[in-house]
């Protein structure tokens, strides 16, 4: 009896981690393919049975999209943008965040609710009428036809003030005796202690400016400015049959996102547990 | 003290002023032209632009594509979002067991594709659904099914993009049941093995009604999203093959930016608002009473 229930144990363990074996091979394998079929020479990677391994190991594509497809430049477009908008953004949104958790005034409670509530509005809705506007400012295929309209966030703006609530009161009316102005204050003593939520709210922006497909396929219509992801799909217009061309292209897209995350990942983490749960 | 009235409002003056221009203001305004009828001669001149009223929502009812989108979407949305829910459910039971001895290790490689490039992935998957060379139908001819042509095939391109779908975004889901499951205490588990219940007793009456909450949410969340998925039949299908892949957003890119019909496309994106609009309120409604 006994050692029947430890075998029946046994087998669970030994399923549980197989199964969980093959789902994050599954899982993977798309992210080894494109590896490896970077690495190829032309016309490797259509070949049946498929490889994963190149038969000889080459940069060729990677130097054609650099030198040839110019790379390099839609590269500098997506990380300008995608710091810009972090850097910005962060300064914008810590702000308002900070004047929702730690000033009473009358607008407070219903802006705050009004803010929340318009949350659900698909992003699309405004896509119209946003690009008329940067139209008549001239803003199309410009830096700030991003960043200017990425500048603040109710997501953004929400998170900030709950992190903030938790900070006491009493930290900054010392402050405030000691003379202090507002602006000294939010700068010297909220932001140092805000810096978790914002290294967060910080992954959370340039991950998703970085990522971002339809406004910037929208926003920057000329080549020279456009983005990694609207490079890549345009790219895949002129190129389908060199997949080894497309995968060299797809790592250089999400290298730089996946390096970001790997170093900071816990605070990603803890980003989704305040964003997600707790409301 | 000194504290003047003003003061929070120069904190928020960037951020709301932002938002007003960028966002509340242009919601007005594509409602406002959802009843006009703005197109590419409007672009030049304002004044071209006619008030005609619920013209494109009528015309949208009788637009064979639009409810094409339509029925694709629903199709996305009501197949893919309860399997990727499924799999982000066992994914973290498996994860939390105590049995499971590499966590974090898995926890983060189910969780890579969440934080990587859609359009990216969606050019290798494109590659991995090849009919000849793809990784797909390979494997699957290696336990001897005979594969299809994924995204050439009306019947097939869909659940190919709900395939992708959920391998992208399962591992997000994963996460917050993963702290849902972490939150219920023990002591209800202690309990029900005291009463003598099995490994599936426990789950049933246990983890799944302690679980409730947060499926219902991810649930919410997830159906929103898929609402608006874009990039995939974008980079994959182009809306292909005889439009089985084209969904909302697609359909209201293509008729605003590529058509210049601004009117109609409005129209179109203030359809998708009201369907968001109505599961938000599903939820808020349920957790209000969840919570009476």
């Amino acid at each position: 009896m006994k050692a029947n229930r430890s075998f029946r144990k046994y087998l669970a363990v030994v399923g549980l981690h197989l199964t969980m074996v093959i789902v994050s091979v599954i899982t993977l394998l798309p992210f080894l393919w494109m590896v490896g079929a970077s690495f190829m020479k032309n016309g490797e990677a259509s070949t049946f049975p498929p490889r994963f391994i190149p038969s000889q190991f080459t940069l060729d594509q990677y130097q054609f999209l650099f030198q040839r497809m110019h790379l390099g430049r839609f590269f500098l477009n997506s990380l300008i943008l995608a710091v810009a908008v972090t850097l910005v953004s962060l300064f914008v949104n810590s702000l308002a965040g900070y004047a929702f958790a730690k000033f009473s005034f009358r607008a407070k409670r219903p802006l705050f609710v009004f803010l929340l509530s318009s949350m659900i509005i698909p992003g699309q809705v405004t896509m119209l009428p946003v690009f008329l506007l940067l139209n008549k400012l001239g803003l199309l295929n410009t830096y700030f036809g991003i960043i200017i309209p990425g500048m603040a966030s109710i997501f953004g703006i929400f998170l900030i003030r709950q992190y903030l609530q938790s900070v006491p009161d009493s930290l900054i009316e010392a402050a405030r005796i000691d003379g202090a102005k507002d602006f000294a204050i939010y700068w010297r003593i909220i932001l140092p202690l805000a810096k978790p939520v914002l290294v967060t709210l910080a992954l959370f922006t340039f991950m998703g400016t970085w990522n971002d497909f339809l406004w910037p396929l929208i926003v920057m219509t000329k080549e020279e400015m456009y983005t990694l992801p609207v490079a890549l799909a345009n790219l895949l217009g002129e190129h389908t049959p060199d997949p080894e061309l497309m995968m060299a292209g797809s790592v250089i897209t999400i290298l730089p996102v996946l390096i970001v995350f790997m170093a900071l990942q816990k605070y990603y983490i803890q980003g989704i547990m305040l964003g997600g749960v707790k409301e | 003290m000194r504290k003047r009235i003003y003061t929070p409002y120069l904190f928020l003056a960037p951020a709301l002023g932002t938002l007003l221009i960028f966002f509340f203001l242009p919601v007005a305004a594509a409602f406002l032209m959802s009843f006009t009828d703005f197109d590419i001669y409007s672009l030049g001149n304002l004044q071209r632009a006619r008030v005609i009223l619920f013209g494109n929502y009528s015309q949208l009812l009788s637009d064979p594509l639009f409810w094409k989108a339509l029925a694709n979407t629903f199709y996305f949305v009501i197949v893919g979002g309860p399997l990727t829910i499924i799999v982000a459910l066992l994914a973290a039971i498996g994860l939390n067991s105590r049995l499971f001895y590499f966590r974090n290790w898995f926890r983060l490689a189910f969780f890579m594709p969440v934080v990587t490039t859609l359009v990216a992935v969606a050019v290798v998957w494109r590659y991995l659904y090849h009919p000849r060379f793809g990784i797909i139908n390979y494997l699957l001819s290696q336990i001897g099914i005979q594969g299809v042509d994924w995204l050439g095939d009306p019947h097939w391109a869909m659940p190919a993009l709900i395939l992708l779908a959920i391998w992208k975004n399962f591992g997000y889901q994963m996460m917050i049941f993963l702290a849902g499951l972490q939150a219920i205490p023990d002591y209800l588990y202690e309990a029900a093995r005291i009463d003598g219940a099995g490994w599936w007793r426990q789950f049933f009456h246990v983890t799944i009604p302690q679980l409730a909450p947060t499926t219902f949410f991810v649930t919410i969340m997830t159906i929103i999203g898929y609402f608006q998925f874009f990039a995939e039949p974008y980079v994959m299908t182009q809306g292909g093959p005889l439009n089985a892949t084209l969904s909302i957003v697609l359909y209201l890119y293509q008729q605003g930016f590529r058509w210049w019909r601004m009117g109609y496309a409005s129209a179109i994106a203030f359809i998708l608002f009201i369907i968001v609009f109505f599961f938000a309120m599903i939820q808020l409604s349920l957790r209000k009473r969840g919570e009476a």
